[in-house]
């Protein structure tokens, strides 16, 4: 039996086996250090990170390559959206770590289950299995449900975490009986020989689109998009802010690709089919989050609701892709790239947004009502011009880099024919743009409720400047970051 | 003579209590731990199923790996449970109500 074992290609894999290795490490280090060596869990997960980027960034090559039994791909859109995630797992960890300290919560276990969440992510971005990407999901939502609740003393961050819990728990389960129809239907559990079954048209399509119907709620419940949104709104709120920054930014690049991998790469064949239904996923949340988002006292929740309307709007892009019968690889490429710009850019804007939010924190009192923020221009003129840059952009103000990424979103829906829908999408847009502006109203035009001013660390300080910085910047030359999209996604679709 | 879509249906119906059990719950978490239990089985059943009449073992493969999640699936509900029912001296699934908008 032994002998017929062929050892699987580890390259393509390193950066995730370094991960592994260096968790482990970790584990171990801080089981052994004592309190005083509390520094070192964090300094060494940041090493890790960087050491993930640089070999991520050495094994690049531009091409495809399957290895596990091809249940692993590691191809160009895998390393850039990689790259980019390390990337935000860095920024999260700085944000986040004077919060931390101040509450208490910066052990080991945080650190651990941070890396432990990368790694999901990392596979789910290289995932070319239903059971790689099943299994990456699950290492991302485990971690992510324990970090929820890692404050064990306050009685809003548990009830978060069980609220989570549940409901990722019902979204796993629907999208393990949808990979289990589709499965049945096809004979294979593999991404690239799913679609070649579809193509040559001999499966039962009725198991087939029943299978998508509940791949397709599993997939939703992981972006948060309505009807499967009730858990955005409680988790953002309950969860400590520097949780809430982790779960608004990371987990959605991974469940991007996920989404592009289970229903471009693997489930093609069935596009008329996912295309309506992701039509009325995006519409419903584009409306529902603008509209709910207004009524919101609590910032954590309004930016919650914030992020249900942009997921719509990226999903308004993934379902732009194919228009009517048949497929135009331009139109094609030029909606996923515009999902792709949709993807990155958020995650930039929603890292500063909740930045600012624990940058006005402090020890034992947590700036997360929007009061918080009045007078912010009294306090700190440049730190409200920073975020005044990150809401002018996620109201998508011209010219700024979420201007430019819906603009790219209603392009691609146009190209494809859906004129009622863009309509609505850009109505519901400048609604939402109320909330958004109520927050500079509040920083420029009102008197500071809580004078106390801010401290932070120069590397808060400078990593927060930056991001408000790279939003402007992405806004006013966003040619590059659009050609890098595309250029990705040609060479990996 | 059991086929395959006498086990589909049975799986479906798992499923479907399962899914109901979550959302009509309104007394225990307990129930709704063992209700995701449930949905979780009833897709390890599809899988088996598919997998004998397909001739192909990854279904039975995949089986195990869900199996294992779901162990350390259960095992984190079970944590978050205690420390919720330290928080607020309650399981009822009415009284997760602190937060609202």
């Amino acid at each position: 039996m032994l002998k017929n074992f062929v050892m699987p290609d580890l390259y393509p894999a390193a950066p995730e086996l370094f991960l592994v290795a260096m968790a482990c490490a970790i584990l171990l280090a801080d089981a052994f250090a004592g309190a005083s060596r509390r520094w070192l869990a964090p300094v060494l997960t940041m090493l890790t990170l960087i050491g993930c980027a640089l070999i991520t960034y050495a094994t690049f090559d531009g091409t495809a390559t399957l290895t596990f039994a091809n249940m692993f791909v590691d191809d160009p859109l895998s390393d850039f959206l990689k790259l980019l995630l390390y990337v935000a797992i860095i920024v999260v960890l700085v944000y986040g770590r004077d919060y931390l300290a101040a509450r208490n919560l910066d052990k080991g276990e945080y650190y651990l289950l941070l890396l432990f969440a990368t790694l999901g992510m990392m596979v789910m971005i290289s995932a070319y299995n239903f059971l790689t990407m099943y299994l990456g999901l699950e290492l991302l939502s485990l971690s992510l449900y324990a970090m929820v609740a890692i404050d064990r003393d306050s009685p809003r961050a548990t009830e978060a975490a069980m609220k989570y819990f549940v409901l990722g728990a019902l979204a796993s389960g629907l999208l393990l009986y949808g990979m289990s129809m589709i499965y049945g239907a096809t004979g294979t559990l593999e991404l690239g020989r799913v679609a070649q079954t579809i193509h040559e048209g001999t499966t039962n399509r009725t198991i087939l689109v029943f299978g998508l119907v509940f791949l397709v709620a599993g997939v939703a419940f992981k972006l948060g998009v309505v009807p499967f949104h009730m858990w955005i709104p409680d988790v953002y709120h309950g969860a400590p802010t520097a949780v809430t920054l982790l779960i608004s930014s990371a987990p959605k690049l991974a469940a991007f690709a996920m989404a592009l991998r289970l229903l471009v790469s693997g489930l093609f064949g069935l596009a008329e089919h996912w295309q309506s239904m992701l039509m009325l996923m995006a519409v419903l949340s584009i409306g529902i989050g603008n509209l709910a988002a207004i009524a919101q006292t609590n910032i954590k929740r309004m930016l919650g609701y914030s992020a249900i309307s942009h997921m719509g709007f990226m999903l308004l892009a993934l379902m732009s892709g194919v228009a009517g019968a048949e497929v135009d690889p331009m139109a094609l490429i030029n909606a996923y790239s515009s999902a792709l710009y949709y993807i990155i850019s958020y995650v930039l804007m929603s890292l500063g947004a909740f930045g600012m939010v624990l940058l006005l924190s402090r020890g034992g009192y947590e700036a997360d009502n929007l009061e918080d923020f009045k007078g912010l221009n009294k306090r700190s003129p440049w730190f409200a011009l920073m975020m005044a840059i990150l809401m002018f952009s996620m109201a998508g103000i011209p010219f700024f880099v979420g201007f430019f990424a819906k603009f790219s979103v209603l392009l691609a829906a146009v190209a494809a024919g859906h004129v009622a829908v863009v309509v609505l999408a850009v109505i519901f847009s400048l609604i939402g743009a109320y909330y958004y502006l109520r927050v500079v109203k509040l920083m420029y035009f009102d008197d500071p409720v809580d004078a106390a001013s801010i401290r932070a660390g120069l590397d808060m300080r400078l990593l927060i400047s930056l991001n408000g910085l790279a939003v402007a910047l992405f806004g006013l030359f966003p040619d590059s970051l659009m050609m890098l999209c595309t250029a990705t996604l040609v060479r990996s679709l | 003579m059991i086929t395959l879509s006498h086990y589909l249906i049975l799986a479906a119906i798992l499923f479907a209590i399962g899914v109901v059990g979550i959302f009509l719950n309104r007394k225990n978490l307990i129930v709704l731990l063992m209700a995701i239990e449930l949905m979780l089985l009833a897709v390890n059943l599809n899988f088996v199923a598919f997998s004998h009449y397909l001739n192909d073992l990854s279904g039975q493969l995949f089986v195990f790996f869900i199996l294992t999640v779901a162990a350390a699936e259960s095992s984190i509900g079970l944590a978050i449970l205690v420390v919720l029912f330290r928080n607020l001296s309650t399981i009822d699934v009415d009284d997760l109500d602190g937060l609202k908008g």
